[in-house]
């Protein structure tokens, strides 16, 4: 299985394991609701306890995502961020917070355009540490993990429910980072409840990495329970994404600091779930 | 040297296609390619889909040749291959009831399929009501906004319309929402696509059932001549209609391949949907393939008169022919197509779809240019019914009032 030494997810990881924490990955929406607020937002969740942000670069058709994050790509494209404006936002956050592990979630249109191997040193330059490519599947992913390796990014895959164990197999053994264990049926979005199978596919990956890869699960993850329910199934971390987005829709009208203050408060009680 | 009939290798038109997708949608994906290699060849499954074209969809579709259309352009002989006559009035039905015949092998009972003109909407409910499927279409709003008759005749056939408006609200949108339905429901639901694009395996099953137009084409032209045809011309939306007139002849390099683009207002006001002529690589939809994109990666809107060309991307397979240079593709203003429309109507009296008349306004233009003794074929690949309202706008023009 491959490993990346001196990256700084793996290091956070290793961190949390001797503390004896789970791990909060926080998802925003670059540039979004602008690409000033932005940066306040990422200090806020940060400060709030996040220990590992993901920043999503808008793309037009975001296939594996659910309303919250649709609208917000669609809007972040309308105030005219690209992803030059999203790589600029990861150069200051990484400024502020050196040792912060930073994950660029996006689509492999993206990168493509540039070229990937572009794209990806141009990631690197500004201090992100890896990627999470939703339509990026382990068959195509023969450059990509290529120029992951040489750039020491993690190359972060996504599990399904139904995934057969020969694929979890073959997926733990190119992905870095961590794994993406895809908790539902469907795209991403807010969930009210769980289903047993979201349960029996965190242990049996769990069982099928010997522990020895980071599990974080994503997808509908809301509440201090669910981050409960996802550590006791045995997930080193879990992912809450449209959640965060909708805390700042909620507060549209709020000034920014009322935004920050609401989204401190709610990673901090996120993250004490994660803490006993 | 490898035949062109042999793609796709591993997925892939040398580099395009691929599968490009959600890991939830994978299993789903190898389900549909493992079930489609085991019908493929089995006679069973021919017998029962000849059975469907034969008696309930009128195949075969005559081949005619345009006298009056020749006459009047004064060049090569232009034959109609006409798939307006298929019911449903479109190729689409093809590849619905092969798809349909399919997932119902497969033990699925929910279809669910995208639609940009409607037409694929209105095969998908037609074949899925034949064969006591159930059928829920994705449709963007703007194109239910200017196709208001399919989204009837879709009602009418038992379909569960969903409006989409997310993005530009047309096809790409729908595709989006129908592949996020897929994800969500992937365990009893049996996406049908529409074109020949998506990941690996459908372009090469939408192509492989939309082949019935080609090798028809093949034994029918012998009723007029003893050459192979000298060039075959069809629209290019997503490319499925082209890419089954095209597949039985790739490997007959004297049959010149013509592919023809929505020009839109002209590729110069980028309002177009001419992909190959004027996109770049890309991702999107899970393929490799062209689009037209801005200089991030991000999809553009497209335009077109025609709703069924109106599509930012295009099938792998026909990117590969036109690097390798084995296929042309060209475009046809919105202008350009309504003309040839007014034409066919008057000439032939045919009615074709302003899709279709995109192919015939270049055949015109390249018939000019051959000999009398030459043979082009033109696949029409829909009737115009749907297209009237759109069309009535501009009778003016043609008609004097
Ligand atoms: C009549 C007709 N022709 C052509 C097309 C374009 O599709 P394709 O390029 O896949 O043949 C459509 C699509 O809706 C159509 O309705």
């Amino acid at each position: 299985m491959s490993y990346l030494q001196n990256n700084r997810i793996e290091k956070t990881f290793f961190q949390l394991k001797a503390k004896k924490q789970k791990g909060l990955i926080c998802y925003i929406m670059g540039g979004y609701p602008n690409p000033i607020a932005c940066e306040s937002i990422i200090s806020s969740i940060v400060d709030g306890g996040a220990d590992i942000i993901e920043i999503g670069i808008p793309f037009s058709d975001p296939i594996a995502d659910g309303p919250v994050i649709q609208e917000a790509s669609f809007r972040a494209l309308q105030k005219g961020v690209t992803p030059q404006i999203c790589l600029n936002l990861i150069r200051k956050t990484r400024k502020r917070y050196p040792d912060l592990p930073i994950v660029i979630m996006t689509y492999s249109n993206i990168l493509q355009k540039n070229g990937f191997k572009q794209f990806m040193e141009m990631a690197k330059e500004v201090g992100a540490d890896g990627f999470i490519l939703p339509d990026m599947t382990i068959d195509e992913s023969k450059k990509y993990l290529e120029y992951s390796k040489n750039l020491e990014l993690a190359s972060i895959f996504l599990v399904a429910p139904n995934t057969s164990n020969l694929r979890i197999k073959k997926t733990l053994a190119v992905s870095t980072g961590f794994v993406y264990v895809v908790s539902v049926f469907g795209t991403t979005g807010m969930r009210n409840s769980f289903n047993k199978f979201t349960l029996t596919a965190i242990k049996n990956i769990k069982q099928l990495s010997s522990n020895k890869k980071n599990i974080s699960v994503g997808f509908g993850i809301s509440t201090p329970h669910h981050v409960k329910l996802m550590s006791n199934y045995g997930a080193d971390a879990v992912i809450v994404g449209s959640a965060i987005i909708k805390k700042i829709d909620g507060n549209k009208d709020g000034s920014i600091i009322e935004i920050q203050n609401n989204l401190r408060n709610y990673v901090k009680s996120l993250k004490a779930a994660c803490t006993n | 040297m490898t035949k062109l009939r042999e793609f796709p290798i591993k997925g892939k038109y040398g580099k395009y296609g691929g599968k490009y997708i959600p890991e939830t949608l994978v299993p789903a994906i190898n389900e549909l390619e493992e079930a489609y290699e085991k019908i493929k060849n089995d006679s069973d499954f021919k017998k029962e889909l000849d059975y469907y074209l034969q008696n309930y969809a009128g195949r075969p579709t005559p081949l005619f040749l345009a006298k009056n259309l020749t006459d009047y352009v004064g060049g090569a002989k232009i034959f109609l291959k006409r798939e307006d006559l298929l019911h449903g009035g479109a190729h689409k039905t093809n590849n619905c009831l092969g798809q349909c015949l399919l997932a119902k092998r497969m033990g699925k009972k929910r279809i669910i399929a995208e639609t940009g003109a409607g037409q694929h909407g209105v095969g998908t409910a037609m074949a899925a009501a034949v064969l006591g499927l159930k059928a829920e279409i994705y449709m963007g709003s703007t194109d239910i906004e200017r196709q208001k008759l399919n989204l009837f005749r879709m009602e009418l056939l038992g379909a569960k319309v969903h409006s989409v408006d997310s993005g530009t609200k047309t096809l790409k949108d729908a595709i989006n929402e129908a592949l996020r339905d897929w994800i969500t429901n992937v365990k009893d639901t049996y996406y049908l696509i529409g074109s020949v694009v998506g990941p690996h395996p459908y372009p090469m099953i939408v192509r492989d059932f939309q082949s019935v137009i080609g090798e028809e084409i093949k034994y029918q032209i012998k009723n007029f001549t003893k050459t192979s045809p000298h060039a075959l011309i069809c629209c290019v939306g997503g490319g499925s209609n082209a890419m089954g007139t095209f597949f039985p002849f790739l490997d007959e390099k004297n049959v010149s391949l013509y592919g023809v683009e929505a020009g839109g207002l002209g590729v110069r006001t980028g309002k177009h949907s001419a992909t190959l002529k004027e996109g770049s690589e890309g991702i999107l939809h899970g393929m490799r393939t062209y689009l037209l994109q801005d200089e991030f990666g991000q999809i553009n809107d497209t335009h077109s008169i025609s709703a069924g060309l109106d599509y930012p991307g295009v099938g792998p397979q026909h990117v590969q022919l036109k690097d390798m240079e084995r296929a042309e593709y060209v475009t046809c203003n919105d202008n350009e197509a309504l003309d040839a429309f007014f034409k066919l109507s008057k000439l032939e009296g045919i009615i074709a779809a302003l899709e279709s008349c995109h192919a015939v306004s270049y055949a015109m233009k390249l018939a000019r240019k051959m000999k009398k003794d030459e043979n082009i074929i033109v696949t029409l690949s829909g009737r115009g019914d749907k297209d009237i309202d759109q069309v009535m706008k501009h009778r003016k023009k043609y008609i004097g009032r």
